[in-house]
């Protein structure tokens, strides 16, 4: 076997040189109510190539637009963003540029980790541009979401493999979703050379280099969920077990693809 | 273990209802996806490393007697598709009659009633396993197992592709097979310490989108 087990939450012990030849960045953002209808931010950290700006929100929502400063992730680095909205605080996240994945000089995978938590009447839209795995990297992605129970999450999701005409490295992505505690979504998907057999083939990509995946959870739909429905011969809406839907996509390319989830965004998200 | 209980359990002619469901080969036959051995070949092996790996994580989870109620709601999150679940709950249901009357059980008829309308079918695996005296590699050997003999089987009725030939493709993938056993029987026994995040969560975008599409036929052969 090839593939590695689940990802698990603490640092794999690796030579110190490897260690100290990758970077370690960490992101921070708290947002929180700030009393007149609007969201503060008590705080934006970037670190290295995780950047933050703010940026004009919508409404009672305050924007953050994450800015890659320099080229990341290479193998052996270790990025985590790490946003916290507190009680009824409304925040908006995306990035500035698609993030690629890189080769490392000696082989190491390259971490990213996502970690958003969402208290009670929170509400969080995390819309990044497309991760693109460069051919001959290595990368692993954990998203790992926690909601109260009356917090709304919007949360985008965009794999491309490998640049145009190029092919991809290997990428593992794990996108976990809490919700009171209790699992609501637990994916991983593995793609690319070194990748568990079969991840191209009839039941893997056939052949497809984006994909991606919007998940909208709103305790409305705990009244009123969507329909089960199909979009086309590569994309599904599929309600889950409890008050939220997964849209999952496979396009050609990355404009397809982003095509189909503004269309599903439009439709059940905010 | 006894390897004579193993081989009741993992008897195609076990009947717990499986010949209904194709495992998502009549939505891969009609799309063309899956047209000779070499495609079945491949789908199977994708089917295996990811919605197979995940049914051989939960049933030894469930064989290790890891709460059920738990496993449930872990499997249902990492099935998004509202067919897959209704059809790993009616499988559930099926191989829970079929075990109850064969290995009578406290812990089976516990289950019955905790879930009228039928567990995910590798939960019910699991502690079915335990019912019968087997242990957590051998729930997962049967649970990786089923994700490519259903499959495999049910090309040699949509496209009448010759039974010699799939029954190669299976022991073609015996190597496999093994590894992934292995894989969800150490996840599962990591989950007893861990919590169940520690399971694997593998997943195809295509058999979930193309599941999905299938329950909407209006006519087909298997169930799923």
């Amino acid at each position: 076997m090839t593939s590695a087990p689940p990802v698990a939450p603490e640092a794999p012990a690796a030579p110190a040189a490897r260690a100290a030849a990758g970077l370690r960045a960490t992101a921070r953002i708290a947002a929180a109510a700030d009393g007149r209808g609007g969201t503060a931010l008590p705080l934006l950290a970037g670190e290295g190539p995780l950047a933050l700006r703010r940026t004009r929100g919508e409404g009672a929502e305050a924007g953050v637009m994450l800015v890659g400063a320099m080229s990341a992730p290479l193998g052996g680095d270790h990025l985590s963003v790490e946003a916290d909205a507190g009680p009824g605080a409304r925040l908006g996240l995306r990035s500035a540029a698609a993030t690629l994945a890189l080769p490392g000089r000696d082989g190491a995978p390259a971490r990213y980790d996502v970690r958003l938590t969402l208290a009670e009447e929170a509400a969080v839209r995390w819309l990044p541009e497309p991760l693109v795995s460069v051919q001959g990297s290595d990368l692993r992605v954990r998203t790992r979401v926690e909601l109260a129970p009356t917090a709304r999450l919007l949360l985008r999701e965009e794999q491309v493999l490998g640049r145009t005409g190029e092919s991809p490295g290997l990428l593992r992505s794990r996108l976990t979703v809490l919700r009171g505690g209790r699992p609501l979504l637990d994916q991983e998907l593995a793609c690319g050379p070194g990748a568990p057999g079969g991840w191209d083939g009839p039941a893997g990509l056939a052949g497809h280099r984006a994909l991606g995946q919007l998940l909208v959870v709103d305790p409305q739909f705990a009244e009123a969920p969507p329909e089960p429905a199909v979009l086309g011969e590569f994309a599904a809406v599929t309600p889950l077990a409890g008050p939220a839907v997964l849209v999952t996509a496979l396009a050609p390319d990355a404009l397809r693809l982003r095509e189909l989830l503004d269309a599903a965004c439009s439709t059940y998200g905010w | 273990m006894s390897l004579a209980a193993l081989l009741v359990l993992a008897d195609g002619r076990f009947p717990a209802g499986g010949h209904a469901h194709s495992g998502g080969a009549e939505a891969a036959c009609k799309a063309g996806r899956i047209h000779d051995a070499a495609t079945l070949a491949e789908f199977c092996r994708g089917r295996l490393h990811t919605s197979g790996l995940v049914a051989a994580g939960l049933a030894a989870a469930a064989a290790h007697g890891l709460d059920p109620a738990e496993l449930d709601t872990a499997a249902d999150a990492r099935t998004p598709p509202p067919a897959l679940r209704l059809a790993a709950r009616r499988l559930g249901r099926q191989l829970l009659r079929a075990a109850r009357a064969t290995w009578p059980a406290a812990e089976l008829d516990a289950l019955a009633a905790a879930f009228p309308r039928g567990a995910h079918q590798p939960v019910v695996l699991g502690v079915t396993a335990r019912a019968a005296g087997l242990g957590p590699l051998d729930a997962a050997h049967v649970a990786a197992y089923e994700s490519v003999s259903g499959p495999a089987t049910a090309t040699v009725r949509l496209l009448g592709l010759d039974p010699f030939e799939a029954s190669a493709v299976l022991a073609g993938l015996a190597p496999e097979l093994d590894a992934v056993s292995g894989r969800a029987a150490s996840a599962a026994l990591l989950a007893r310490h861990e919590g169940l995040e520690a399971l694997p969560a593998s997943s195809s975008p295509l058999l979930d989108i193309a599941a999905q599409a299938h329950a909407e036929w209006p006519v087909r052969l298997f169930a799923s």
